[in-house]
């Protein structure tokens, strides 16, 4: 399942519902973001953009991949658009599956993914003016080592 | 054909969004870029450093030699950064 939305969302009663009703379940593994404040460049606000149609499907796309390659028994992308303040969480990757191997590995593969795939666009708020956050590296490299050759 | 301009590069080119009629020889995400760069400077500017503009053709991720129709709709944008 995947949402994209402005609102916070409660981390417990997302993971929660996602296993609510079942004992099929071994093992869940999420990962949640949230908006970083950093000591030497302190920001006020952080808005994220995106291109609605093309987040959902891309979202949906990145899940589906995922349930793939690993046999997982529930997923759940939640991606917040919008303003946000530091500490606020931005994005909740969740996934289930019989063991936990499954679920951790594809949990990484769901955040490493969509960070390199998701149309979301941030800008930081600072005190003194507003710039957009630019892509790293360090992010395709970790998309890069889930790919199959 | 419906074009969309998202982050720092909306903010150059000064809309989110408008609707061009290309001559019929712009087949292609290259030479629609190559278009508007001609006629929007700020377009122009973002493109002098290669690579950094991407696209989508009716929300999928395009390269330069995909084809664009009259009816489709092309967004262009930096690299993302969500998660």
């Amino acid at each position: 399942m995947i949402r994209v939305q402005e609102p916070p969302f409660d981390v417990g009663a997302e993971l929660a519902a996602l296993t609510a009703g079942r004992t099929d379940i071994g093992a869940v593994a999420s990962f949640v973001g949230l908006v970083r404040d950093m000591a030497d460049a302190p920001i006020t606000a952080m808005t994220l953009e995106h291109y609605p149609g093309m987040t959902e499907a891309k979202l949906a796309e990145i899940e589906a991949e995922a349930n793939a390659r690993w046999p997982l028994q529930a997923s759940l992308i939640v991606h917040r658009y919008g303003r946000m303040l530091p500490g606020e969480a931005i994005v909740l990757v969740a996934t289930a599956s019989a063991h936990r191997a499954a679920a951790l590995e594809s949990c990484a593969f769901l955040i490493d993914w969509l960070k390199t795939r998701a149309p979301f666009w941030k800008l930081e708020e600072t005190r003194e003016a507003s710039r957009w956050v630019e892509a790293r590296c360090a992010d395709d490299e970790a998309a890069a080592r889930w790919q199959q050759r | 054909m419906r074009i969309l301009y998202f982050a720092w590069l909306r903010s150059k080119i000064g809309t989110a969004r408008e609707d061009v009629s290309p001559p019929p020889e712009v087949t292609t995400v290259g030479a629609l870029m190559e278009w508007l760069a001609a006629s929007r400077p700020g377009f122009a500017e973002a493109l002098a450093a290669p690579g950094v503009i991407r696209a989508a053709v009716n929300q999928d991720y395009a390269q330069p030699g995909d084809p664009v129709r009259p009816d489709d709709e092309v967004a262009f944008f930096p690299p993302v950064t969500g998660g």
